[in-house]
């Protein structure tokens, strides 16, 4: 009985070592990155375009640039993902082309961000000749979130219980209205919830941007609102360099003076947003949960 | 008012059986089985259920977990589709529904079903009821009203629910849910309601007021029950038939089943000896 009662003393004490020292690591590594970039942080630096020689320079145009493409990406991926949760779980037969999928879709998922970004460059920029464009950028991002995204929604539908597939079979619905009245309305806060996080991860992406997107920023015009003119902040065929590529790039080869306060700021910038998105992503999904399920 | 078969015995299994199918001028066949066999994957769940069921009345079907009621059950509307192979015939009013250009979607509509533990939709409890209706091309506020109330009133849950019908179905008691999924299915008008022991996960007072219900509703619904409980099958189904490692060994009145068991086995399950 002691032996056992000591034993599980000394199991727990290590398990809280370990997660103390991981909730350690992580709240250095976040009160490094705030306490240096925070001071940053102004009005001005977070809505002037970047300057190349001379210091004082924003991250206005970068920061646009990572919403406008994280919009962009999750508009395509975001269909695409659905469409192949909802078939992989609702109706896919257990064979050997579903697991082919899967296995591809596992493949997908765990490729190196750089080997997706230098396949963007490969495939989009040069050979569909759409350059060093949003586009290509997102659709490199496409590539690297539809995966995760999919196996997200996935996940989101098997937490809907069978005997809710099962009650709406029984009334008569076909396995689609099912899915599409009673599955997926059951779904939404699960998969919002994914869907806020994949963008997380999507906003923070450096790597499959730099070889598709591209590493600068020309000026934007905020006035001018017609895609197709090349000062417009909404021309998806100018190239786009966003704020995790922004870091990137001041650190490894940035001139102006002010480079190190400027990669804090960003950095500050970036960890702030997805701290936003993380918990955004959970008051919206138990919000929601909470006015699906209860008075 | 029983054609009796007397005790039948299989010469294939030897296995000692008594069926009586119910012959009852007043409640009609509506639905039978033929030559029912069972397949999940290559091993055979059920060997042969070959019962007929008489109009607006409830039959029980009883036996010991594993004995392939639930499965002949889900059989009948065709849930079993997609998990296992269902050979045999499905005579619902003339018709073998057991077909694959019969229209499921639409047979389902027919026989409703109430599942084990209830599964009230993500949704308010009037759009539980309505949604369906809706797809079926239901429209008119004041048609889905009515149509609402007065299944909610079938299944005696107006009364408790009638002042906040917006409410989300999900905060529900048990019983009160089993009772939504009950509105539900007699929304769609069916013939014959299937409920597979649908009162196994509710207290004794849900249990008892539902028993009530279905002892109303079979005035107008044909109903077929799984119970694992003895004394509900005895209080409320005219018929009962006894399962038993994938075959039905004795059907007849719930009278006779309950009093004067042909079967042996049936006797002791009954009884309490085993199971």
């Amino acid at each position: 009985m002691h032996k056992a009662k000591l034993q599980n003393k000394i199991a727990i004490g290590s398990l809280y070592g370990i997660s103390g020292l991981v909730v350690l690591i992580l709240v250095a590594l976040l009160g490094y990155i705030l306490v240096s970039g925070l001071p940053q942080l102004s009005w001005h630096f977070l809505t002037a375009p970047a300057k190349a020689f001379l210091k004082g320079g924003g991250v206005g145009v970068q920061l646009f640039n990572s919403f406008y493409l994280l919009i962009l990406a999750m508009l395509i991926s975001f269909p695409i993902a659905l469409g192949a949760a909802i078939y992989l779980y609702e109706y896919a037969k257990d064979n050997w082309v579903t697991s082919a999928v899967r296995t591809a879709i596992e493949i997908l998922s765990s490729l190196p961000s750089v080997v997706v970004g230098l396949f963007g460059f490969l495939f989009f920029v040069v050979k569909l000749r759409l350059g060093f464009s949003i586009l290509s950028g997102a659709f490199a991002l496409t590539f690297f979130n539809l995966p995760l995204l999919t196996r997200s929604i996935e996940d989101s539908l098997r937490t809907v219980s069978e005997n809710q597939r099962e009650g709406g079979l029984a009334l008569g619905l076909s396995r689609w209205e099912t899915v599409n009245k009673i599955i997926l309305p059951a779904a939404v806060p699960s998969i919002l919830t994914g869907v806020i996080l994949s963008a997380g991860r999507v906003f923070g992406e450096a790597a499959a941007l730099i070889y598709t997107a591209g590493q600068s920023a020309p000026a934007l015009n905020f006035a001018d609102w017609n895609p197709f003119n090349i000062s417009s902040p909404l021309n998806p065929m100018r190239p786009a360099e966003t704020l995790a590529v922004h870091i990137w790039k001041i650190n490894s080869e940035g001139i102006m003076p002010d480079a190190k306060a400027i990669s804090s700021g960003s950095s500050a910038v970036l960890v702030i947003a997805i701290l936003l998105f993380n918990f955004a992503a959970r008051y919206l999904g138990k919000r929601l949960y909470k006015r699906l399920t209860s008075a | 008012m029983f054609v009796n078969n007397d005790v039948q015995t299989n010469a294939n299994d030897m296995l000692e059986r008594h069926i009586v199918q119910p012959n009852d001028p007043q409640h009609p066949i509506v639905l039978a089985t033929e030559d029912l066999h069972v397949f999940y994957g290559k091993s055979e769940a059920l060997f042969e259920g070959d019962l007929q069921f008489a109009q607006n009345q409830i039959t029980a079907l009883i036996g010991p977990s594993g004995s392939g009621k639930s499965t002949y059950l889900r059989s009948l509307n065709r849930m079993n589709d997609r998990i296992a192979t269902v050979k045999g015939r499905i005579m619902y009013r003339g018709v073998d529904v057991n077909q694959p250009d019969i229209d499921v979607y639409e047979m389902r509509r027919r026989i409703g079903m109430v599942f084990q533990r209830p599964n009230p939709f993500a949704k308010s409890i009037y759009d539980n009821v309505a949604f369906a209706l809706r797809l079926r091309g239901v429209t008119g506020k004041k048609k889905l009203d009515e149509l609402v109330e007065v299944s909610l009133r079938q299944a005696a849950l107006w009364d408790q629910v009638k002042d906040d019908l917006g409410r989300s179905a999900l905060g529900l008691s048990g019983g009160q849910a089993q009772r939504l999924c009950i509105a539900r299915a007699i929304a769609l008008k069916p013939d014959i309601l299937l409920l597979d022991e649908p009162a196994s996960a509710l207290d004794p007072v849900s249990t008892s007021q539902l028993e009530d219900t279905l002892l109303k509703l079979k005035e107008q619904y044909t109903i077929i029950i799984v119970t694992h409980n003895m004394q509900q099958a005895a209080r409320i189904s005219e018929y009962t038939a006894f399962f038993n490692q994938g075959r039905v060994l004795e059907y007849d009145t719930t009278s006779h089943i309950f009093t004067n068991p042909r079967v042996q086995i049936t006797s002791d399950y009954v009884s309490g000896n085993f199971g």
